[in-house]
């Protein structure tokens, strides 16, 4: 809340309207966890109204100090810098509960805890792939959105405080789901494990986001909409239909933490992964794309190598991907149909998705130089590589013959992760290494070396991760299906989990790499806001700082 | 004809599909190549390059 105060006495109405609107839920939350007989329903409850009671102090003391201004006249980087720590915070969770999970895969008769059951595998995984996926890819969505949405519309945030809602809502939002997981509270939907209560939460949270960025389109003065805005706004649109529809449900009563399904059989399930293939299309590849179209050419100090194919890459990504989810569910009760149009729209996905990685690396056409010098430009290159490669592989394997190999093995695990680690990851650290100078005005990074050592080692956790995941996935897939003459099945279950072992050892050991390169950042970062402040108007990052190459 | 049957919901799924998806991909590729639009598009391309330090609050 670092806004600084206006002349004007009265509290602004934005705070107000917040205040009353904390405390009514306050209340609510009060009420619901007094009269429910449900133990987890309360031990949500008691968290929901601990938070409210906290953001009511808080906002009282700053409502009465004469904060929570917000004036028009500079942009609203506070949010953006809580982002910013918010991403780099449960990147290190979200990854370090990653390599416990590996490490229970791995080593199963030391990291198993009989007498701890909430540290389970069943329980910490929903923990780690919420806790990459929505805590730190969302994290990193909402604070560079913030960001890219206020400089290029030149216009402060709409809303006043209410950025500062959707922010701590979030954190709530996250706080609550990974404590549910724990304590064993689940609709059992792949990533949207969260209850009913916690969904409508994330509802609430999402539409004030939503008004939020459309205010700020509203009242920008650029007469454009330029891409990236396009597309956190279709990831933002998305992601708020895909979470209402595969979230119907009933609960079981008001003051109950269970809900039960609106569908069953097999419309739920193509409820589920249309949800599940489009959080991947809109949360982990449009709204990284967004930050793409800003990021890369800012930091390579070049135009957009094509800005008509970012139009043409927009409007087909997004009419296509909607289509591509019943690839998850080849060979199942779901008709032959709807799996074909699945696999077919899957492919045509190449189009778009290859357009998109040539338009991102050719814009650092004239600045190849910096691949050299600049650990930051190499990490959001190679991640749009890692977009291209996946981007291949996905299409590949919704092919139904192919998913007739790949499919329940860890080829899908290593697909995901050359997506997420490679693609969302890298492109969300370059952000962040660009971000945290630009709004803490630092001349550069504390350490360019320090970047360098976390590139290495993370490229490298990656390269580990993925090979050991395809050797195991296709070994695994064909053990599954070998006969023995007699036409018995050849293998027990057992016998290609343990066939995998050293492909999963080798897999933690890529992961531990990864998050070590993580905590090097967060290090690195923190140095950078701790050095001196540079001259003001220091944007220009680059160590040698070539400043001759013209920008257009 | 006229009844509801699950074969002409699913030609004019099919087929109204084809058209609306084909016509939809056409509209997005003539904005992009529309030649009114190249200027817009060329200091487009460049917008994230331009430092702003604060909002625009006049104009």
């Amino acid at each position: 809340m670092s806004t600084q105060s206006a002349t004007s006495k009265a509290a602004p109405l934005d705070a107000v309207l917040l205040f009353v609107t904390t405390g009514l839920l306050a209340f609510g939350a009060l009420l619901a966890t007094a009269l429910s007989d449900d133990r987890l329903f309360r031990f949500q409850g008691w968290m929901f109204l601990g938070a409210f009671v906290i953001a009511l102090l808080v906002m009282t003391v700053a409502i009465t100090s004469g904060r929570l201004r917000s004036p028009e006249n500079a942009y609203a980087d506070g949010v953006v810098r809580a982002g910013v720590i918010a991403t780099m915070f449960w990147a290190i969770v979200g990854l370090l509960a990653g390599v416990v999970i590996a490490a229970q895969l791995s080593w199963p008769a030391v990291f198993y805890f009989p007498e701890h059951g909430w540290l389970n595998f069943g329980r910490l995984r929903p923990l780690h792939t919420s806790g990459v996926v929505f805590a730190f890819g969302g994290n990193a969505l909402i604070a560079t959105s913030f960001y890219v949405v206020q400089r290029t519309c030149r216009a402060r945030l709409a809303g006043g405080v209410w950025p500062w809602f959707v922010f701590w809502g979030y954190q709530l939002f996250i706080v609550l789901a990974a404590t549910g997981y724990l304590a064993g509270i689940t609709q059992s939907r792949e990533y949207a494990e969260p209850e009913w209560v916690v969904d409508l939460w994330l509802t609430a949270v999402w539409v004030a986001y939503l008004f939020i960025f459309l205010g700020t389109l509203w009242k920008r003065k650029e007469p454009h909409i330029y891409v990236a805005n396009w597309f956190y706004l279709a990831f933002i649109v998305t992601i708020a239909l895909l979470h209402i529809v595969n979230n119907l449900a009933v609960p079981i009563n008001g003051l109950s933490s269970r809900s039960v399904s609106l569908f069953a059989g097999v419309q739920d399930a193509l409820i589920q992964w249309w949800y599940g293939h489009n959080a991947v299309g809109f949360l982990l590849t449009a709204g990284f794309l967004a930050m793409m179209y800003y990021f890369v050419p800012k930091r390579a100090e070049r135009p957009v190598y094509s800005y008509r194919l970012s139009i043409v890459h927009f409007w087909s990504l997004i009419f296509i991907y909607i289509w591509a989810g019943p690839h998850h569910l080849h060979y199942t009760a779901l008709p032959q149909w709807a799996q074909t149009l699945g696999m077919t729209f899957s492919i045509m996905l190449w189009m778009p998705s290859w357009g998109g990685m040539i338009n991102g690396l050719m814009t650092l056409s004239g600045a190849w130089d910096k691949l050299r010098t600049d650990p930051v430009i190499r990490m959001m290159a190679v991640s749009i590589a890692f977009y291209g490669m996946s981007t291949f592989e996905g299409p590949l394997m919704s092919i139904r013959e192919v998913n007739s190999l790949s499919h329940y093995t860890d080829w899908t695990i290593g697909h995901v992760h050359s997506g997420a680690l490679g693609w969302v990851g890298f492109i969300s650290f370059g952000a962040m290494y660009c971000l945290v100078p630009w709004l803490w005005k630092k001349e550069k990074l504390y350490s360019n070396r320090l970047a360098e050592w976390h590139f290495w080692i993370a490229t490298l956790g990656i390269l580990l991760y993925i090979c050991a995941m395809w050797v195991s996935g296709v070994m695994e897939g064909l053990m599954w299906r070998e006969y023995t003459p007699q036409g018995f099945l050849a293998n027990s279950f057992v016998e290609t989990v343990a066939a995998k072992h050293i492909e999963n050892v080798i897999r933690t050991i890529g992961g531990l790499m990864y998050l070590s390169g993580a905590v090097i950042m967060s290090y690195n970062l923190w140095r950078t806001v701790r050095m001196p402040s540079s001259a003001p108007s220091a944007q220009s990052l680059t160590a040698p700082a070539p400043a001759l190459i013209a920008a257009e | 004809m006229s009844e509801l049957t699950y074969e002409t919901v699913a030609r004019f799924a099919q087929q109204g599909g084809l058209i609306y998806f084909s016509a939809i991909f056409a509209c997005g590729v003539a904005y992009a190549l529309w030649p009114r639009n190249r200027a817009a598009f060329k200091r487009l391309a460049s917008l994230p390059l331009q430092d702003h330090e604060a909002p625009d609050v006049e104009a």
